[in-house]
């Protein structure tokens, strides 16, 4: 289309010429582009990334961020858009380009499309940049994009999202000064609704170039907080980055619109949505195999039924509207029919009622109790938003906090009681509000004593050095240090479990065999102690250390089954391994009076006098636990075949014991890892040796909780036969 | 190892399974109310609720009778037994006069608590006279000592058990101070010997015995003329014994209806520190939603209990299946399988410990850093000595420094940041109010945590802000509507309080349904108070304005006015159309969505449904 370069050409040079947006503007009702409809909720997002040179090392990170962003699209918002720009590359590929010149460096990868897997893919392959990024030039064509494509359709759910570290200077404007033009650009962001989020990823180590530009380029993004739906974030870490862009967004919805009463004559306007609430590992729905692999129409789904059977008379189904509750009184269950219950049930009326205030000491704060709703102005209503900012800064002032009575909905069954806290706005286009956390009822408390500390005997009191060893330890293992990012903030510090899910999923969508990915160096800061600066901070944990002692209570008859130290040698499984074996071996060979462990000698009268303990049920997996680790044992330290018959005799005492105990599976799997253990360890000997002693699965018919049927009692060693 | 496919996907919170366990697991107490039934019970009066006189007996029967009640949902695993004492007839397994032991059939005389019992017990004065009778059990001339055989029935009673599992308590309730008084000579001396030293037996037994005793309106029960002697109190105890005992009466009849708990921990939980140092701990869920108890499915023919089968079928053969190994999602039109396994993996970013990543100020805990309620921890040395020293140390530096802890807890349900926040021992008058130990909260990650603020920000860069005047002013408002005795948890849940008395209404066939006190209401009467109102009064000139009502009224009926307008279009519109002809010739669904809304917006009825639905509701409005 040449209307651009007819209306501004010559715009080529060094300016920045944005005149066409201004042009565009007042030519609204022109139509001469036909706009997309899309529909209702979905989002139209554009993604501005920075792959200049001062990026490229936190690239692997915004390919993370921005893959799982499209693939949380491609779950819960499958028709939403996304496009993809890069700006700071050696090629100039954008419309504003070829229309106007300009715009040099700046590359659309993926125009505006439906969410898909190439998009996915899209994003984890960002070019590597050779040039310092201009992103006012990568916000404006990615304004364009939008523009082109919805017009002034969809308003409030067109979407820029930069991610960059606004290092390098922006490109002077054609006409006026920068901060002119930022003034103009945001102003015609608004007017089209579109919001722009930007993460300006500053990592601690990077030399800072220029600060008057950064200085700059801080002030020029902060112009679109004020004027448009903005908002701008600054991280130092690679893992604050990972958390920093919201990967998911849900349309918020308020959970009440209504007064808050502070008398019945004085009331405020308010809505009140969640602040928090969690974010659920998805739900898989169960996979049925039984269509055949031919129907291309199956959905593999699983239907639960539920059927309601007599206690007393299994045979008998009662339809579930012949059900009705009962509830507990003493030792008898009362019937209960909900039209009971809803005659006498208790129903307050909807309301938020203020019962006063108190000092904020007064409320501790692990008696919150759920997630936490904010209570906002209602937005339309000046004056509320004034009354509630009065009232929100004198708390805050005071450090007082407000006891509330919510009843949110009608013919809500309950009435929560909670504690209104203020949030006094720091910014000045963001009205003051309040949070609001739910607080437990007399109920809901269980008053369990705990011994005094100060009454504890001395041996379990620290001395004046540890408690100086302590202090310098919670001094120097500072997470917030003065100057610096704080470190995992829960803003900024997204969901390990749920990276990893859907890190899998797009793995096992290329390779249905793909395992589990390992948690990458970024996340595993999340989990662990920063490496960084453990050994940084080397000296006060070693004295630390030193001060304390630490050791296994020797009253404990039970084989510990817990580590001590985790010593940097060894892993966490091994070391368990190592210390119950050698508290096995001690025990064992002493053999007290009640066996709990499985000695070196008796180690088959010991299983049985184990397993057929009766104080308490855990004795049979301790003992089957036991007997396992001593086959493998036996097995391990086998010099020519020498303990193969001492192994079998203990493998034999453990399929007998587990028939006993109707636990199959516990024999059956370990049977199956034993066989697989010596084939990798090369004792196929071993297996041999099995086959020829005729040691099979336990079978259906010897324990009903088997899979396995008589016919293929042998099975392992035929397989391992052909 | 076996994976329980169940297992991966629970919710260690709510494991309705785990709540049966602690209730199995409460301590059991054995309890025998030993109620005085002699004349003297009868004719002394004292002033009932009503300002009536009533006799101290309806005093002690329906004090017991409220206690009774409130256990029976507090601590349903209680045995009772409930005795009257100076009685005409006797019925108790020693056969002694003057002892009449309380019971309904199928129910052992020490049983728990049923609603029978209860229902009976509660009628137990209409019949009183009759079925039992009242008898001084202790006259000259007779060797007799009806006190004597009640405490040797209720020892009795309570051989059930061992002391070491239970609880054992003999609450005696009487009026007389003097139980020998009308004895003489060695006789008395002789009985109220024989009477203490039974009493001693059961001590040494380790059952308690309690005294709830009822003074006339002229008479102050005297406790040291007899009782003082039999349950044990000295110097200062004796002093404070009558005024005590005036509460205790209270909390028999005003018990607020909770169930308790035994003090168990939830888990066990290995402590990563720093370089390798591990410590054990233990934790527990001091403050967790109560729900009203499980409900059991019963028939409602039979009222028999139902038990639910589940079984897995496969859409789309309509086979029966085993519940299957797999689960998938849905992702690029394809069926993503995930084994149960693979699922525990990805969830398993941790060792299961609780890992120390470091201390940041109390500053950084916000208000709305938290998802669920809060679980506290404390040390054990019971596997690793030395390990309340290494927390005593971190709780003090902690305290000292105003600092919390961020650690990642690696539990297999939702592994995730915590935030440990020490907390000193609070005590109040000998009572432990806030133990010593550590909070742990359970932090947000980024995308649990909503942007709400900024959803509404105003554009034009001027948000309203309040200025000093109106600060002012609702200062002065914060400091007059002051709770200055709020404490969390004062006020019992109206909900679960109705709830309760609904089952118990229903169980005993009371006639009426109890009347809940809702605590959480505002004081309506104290906001009224000419201080407060005043200073809510200007608080709301200062910040609204003198005729802030009469405007928001005028925006009422502006709203109003508007959906006036709208009517008034239906209206018309709708007239375009015969609705009853398009309606006999099935041609309603021709219609546009829009236009049959216009319909019923001129007829007020709702707008709200699919066009199907909408279409019904007109032919239901036409009458066809």
């Amino acid at each position: 289309m040449d209307v651009w370069s007819a209306k501004f050409g010559g715009g080529k040079g060094k300016g920045r010429n944005i005149f066409w947006l201004l042009w565009y503007d007042s030519n609204l009702r022109l139509r001469i582009f036909f706009p997309e409809k899309m529909a209702r909720n979905k989002e139209a997002l554009i993604l501005l990334i920075d792959v200049g040179p001062s990026m490229h090392s936190v690239l692997p990170e915004i390919q993370k961020v921005c893959s799982l962003l499209i693939q949380k699209k491609l779950v819960f918002n499958k028709y939403d858009e996304v496009g993809v720009v890069v700006f700071g590359t050696k090629d100039t590929d954008n419309d504003l380009m070829k229309e106007v010149g300009g715009y040099e460096h700046v590359t659309v990868l993926q125009p505006i499309k439906v969410v898909d897997g190439d998009l996915v893919d899209v994003t984890q392959q960002l070019p590597q940049g050779t040039h310092p990024g201009d992103f006012m030039d990568a916000i404006v064509v990615g304004m364009d994009m939008l523009i082109k494509k919805y017009q002034d359709t969809i308003k409030g759910k067109k979407r820029i999202c930069l991610i960059t570290n606004a290092m390098y200077p922006i490109k002077d404007p054609y006409e006026g000064t920068k901060e002119d033009q930022v003034y103009t650009i945001a102003e015609q962001m608004a007017a089209h609704g579109m919001k722009i989020d930007c993460i300006i990823y500053r990592g601690d180590q990077n030399p800072v170039p220029h600060n008057t530009t950064i200085e700059e380029n801080d002030m020029l993004l902060s112009i679109f907080s004020k004027k448009t739906k903005a908002k701008a974030v600054h991280v130092e870490s690679s893992t604050s980055l990972l958390g920093a862009l919201r990967t998911r967004n849900l349309a918020p919805v308020t959970t009440f619109r209504g007064d808050l009463e502070l008398s019945p004559t004085c009331k405020i306007k308010v809505w009140v949505y969640k602040k928090t609430s969690e974010e659920k590992f998805p739900t898989l729905k169960k996979y049925s195999d039984k269509a055949p692999s031919t129907d291309k129409f199956a959905t593999h789904e699983i239907k639960l039924d539920y059927e309601y059977k007599s206690v007393q008379d299994p045979s008998k189904v009662v339809p579930p509207e012949q059900r009705i509750k009962g509830y507990r009184y003493g030792p008898q269950v009362i019937p209960i029919s909900s039209a009971e219950f809803e005659a006498a049930k208790f129903k307050p009326e909807k309301g938020v009622k203020l019962l006063g205030f108190t000092s904020a000491s007064n409320i501790m704060r692990h008696y919150y109790m759920k997630d936490v709703n904010i209570i906002i102005a209602d937005p339309g209503n000046k004056k509320a938003i004034l009354a509630v900012s009065a009232l929100a800064r004198a708390m805050k002032e005071m450090d007082k906090v407000g006891i509330l009575r919510c009843v949110w909905r009608q013919g809500q069954a309950n009435v929560v009681i909670g504690v209104l806290t203020p949030n006094v706005s720091d910014k000045d286009n963001i009205a003051d509000s309040f949070y609001f956390n739910v607080l437990p009822f007399a109920e809901d408390v269980r008053e369990f004593e705990f011994p005094s500390f100060s009454n504890l005997p001395k041996s379990l009191q620290p001395n004046k050095e540890q408690q100086e060893a302590a202090d310098k330890l919670v001094m120097m293992m500072d997470l917030a240090p003065a100057g610096k990012e704080e470190a995992l903030r829960p803003e900024f510090t997204p969901n390990p479990v749920l990276e990893r899910f859907y890190h899998h999923l797009e793995l096992k969508s290329k390779n249905p065999d793909a395992a589990v990915p390992p948690l990458d160096s970024t996340l595993k800061r999340i989990t662990e102690p920063d490496h960084e600066v453990v050994s940084q901070k080397k000296l006060v944990i070693d004295e630390f250390c030193r001060n304390f002692e630490l050791k296994e209570n020797p009253k404990l008859k039970k084989s510990v089954r817990r580590l001590l130290r985790d010593q940097k040698s060894g892993s966490f499984e091994g070391q368990v391994g190592k210390i119950e074996n050698k508290s096995m071996d001690i025990v064992g060979s002493t053999s007290a009076v009640k066996v709990g462990t499985i000695g070196e000698l008796t180690a088959v009268q010991d299983f049985e006098a184990m397993i057929s303990r009766r104080d308490s049920p855990e004795w049979v997996s301790k003992a089957i636990f036991g007997m396992k680790n001593k086959v493998l044992d036996l097995v391990e330290n086998s010099y020519e075949g020498d303990n193969y018959p001492k192994a079998l005799e203990c493998l034999v005492a453990l399929r007998k014991g587990c028939v006993i105990e109707q636990e199959p599976k516990q024999f059956n799997n370990f049977l199956q890892h034993l066989y697989r253990f010596c084939e990798e360890k090369d004792l196929k000997s071993f297996c041999e040796f099995l086959a020829s002693k005729d040691v099979t699965f336990i079978t259906k018919t010897e324990a009903e909780d088997s899979d396995i049927a008589d016919k293929d009692a042998r099975s392992l060693f035929v397989k391992a036969e052909t | 190892m076996d994976v329980d496919p169940d297992d991966v996907f629970r919710d260690e919170e709510d494991d309705p399974e785990n709540d049966l366990y602690q209730e199995r697991q409460s301590s059991k107490e054995l309890v025998v109310f030993l109620v005085d039934a002699s004349p003297k019970m009868f004719s002394i009066t004292c002033p009932g609720e009503d300002e009536e006189n009533t006799s101290h007996f309806h005093v002690a029967v329906s004090s017991v009778t409220q206690s009774i009640k409130v256990q029976i949902i507090n601590r349903p695993y209680d045995e009772i037994a409930i005795c009257f004492f100076n009685t005409k007839e006797k019925k108790n397994l020693q056969d002694l006069n003057g002892v009449y032991v309380f019971n309904v059939p199928e129910r052992e005389q020490l049983d728990n608590l049923t609603a029978r019992f209860i229902k009976e017990f509660d009628r137990v004065e209409e019949s009183f006279s009759k079925v039992i009778g009242s008898e001084f059990g202790i006259v000259p001339g007779s060797r007799d000592n009806s006190l004597y055989n009640a405490l040797w029935v209720a020892q009795a009673l309570l051989r059930k058990g061992s002391a070491k599992t239970a609880d054992k308590r003999i609450l005696l309730l009487t009026n007389e101070d003097d139980p020998f008084g009308n004895i003489k000579g060695v006789t008395k001396l002789d009985m109220a010997r024989t009477t203490l030293q039974r009493a001693k037996d059961a001590q040494d037994l380790g059952i308690s015995i309690e005294l709830l005793p009822l003074s006339g309106p002229n008479e102050e029960f005297n406790v040291s003329t007899f009782y003082a002697d039999l349950i044990g109190l000295e110097g200062d105890e004796l002093a404070q014994f009558m005024p005590l005992a005036g509460e205790r009466f209270e909390d028999l009849n005003k018990q607020l209806r909770k169930r308790m708990f035994k003090k168990r921990r939830v888990r066990r939980i290995i402590f990563t520190v720093a370089g390798g140092l591990s410590i054990e701990l233990n934790t527990y869920a001091l403050i967790r939603p109560t729900v009203p108890g499980t409900i059991t499915w019963l028939d409602s023919v039979t009222n028999l209990p139902l038990k639910s089968e589940r079984s897995f079928i496969c859409a789309d053969t309509g086979s029966i299946i085993q519940e299957p190994p797999k689960r998938f999602q849905t992702y690029k039109n394809e069926d993503i399988k995930f084994t149960i396994e693979e699922l525990s993996e990805i969830k398993k970013v941790s060792t299961g410990s609780l890992r120390l990543l470091g201390f940041k100020p109390l500053s950084c805990l916000k208000d709305y850093h938290n998802l669920k309620p809060s679980t506290f921890v404390f040390p054990s040395d019971e596997e690793v000595i030395g390990s309340t020293c290494i927390f005593i140390a971190l709780h003090r530096s902690m305290i000292r420094l105003k600092r919390f802890a961020v650690a990642f807890f690696g539990s297999s349900s939702r592994p995730q940041l915590v935030g440990l926040v020490a907390q000193e021992e609070v005590t109040d008058g000998g009572g432990q109010i806030e133990p010593p130990g550590m909070h742990m909260i359970y932090l947000p990650y980024s995308d649990d945590i909503r942007p709400i603020e900024e959803l509404h920000s105003d554009t034009s860069g001027m948000m309203p802000l309040a200025n000093a005047e109106q600060i002012e002013k609702a200062t002065a408002l914060v400091k007059r509507v002051d709770l200055r005795d709020f404490s969390v948890c004062q006020f019992a849940n109206p909900a679960l309080q109705s709830h309760y008395a609904v089952v118990q209404a229903l169980a005993l066939d009371e006639d009426e349904m109890p009347e809940i006190h809702d605590e959480t209401l505002p004081d309506e009467e104290g906001m009224s108070r000419p201080g407060i109102a005043k200073a809510m009064e200007e608080f709301k000139i200062c910040v609204y304005g003198e005729n802030y009502d009469e405007e928001e009224e005028k925006a009422g009926n502006a709203k109003g006015a508007k959906k006036r307008k709208t009517e008034e279009a239906a209206v018309s519109k709708a007239a375009y159309y015969d609705w009853s002809k398009l309606a006999d010739d099935g041609k309603l669904k021709d219609l546009t969505v829009q236009e049959l809304k216009s319909y019923l917006t001129a007829n007020k009825l709702t707008v709200a449904g699919k066009k199907e639905v909408l279409i019904t509701r007109i032919l239901t409005h036409l009458g066809k």
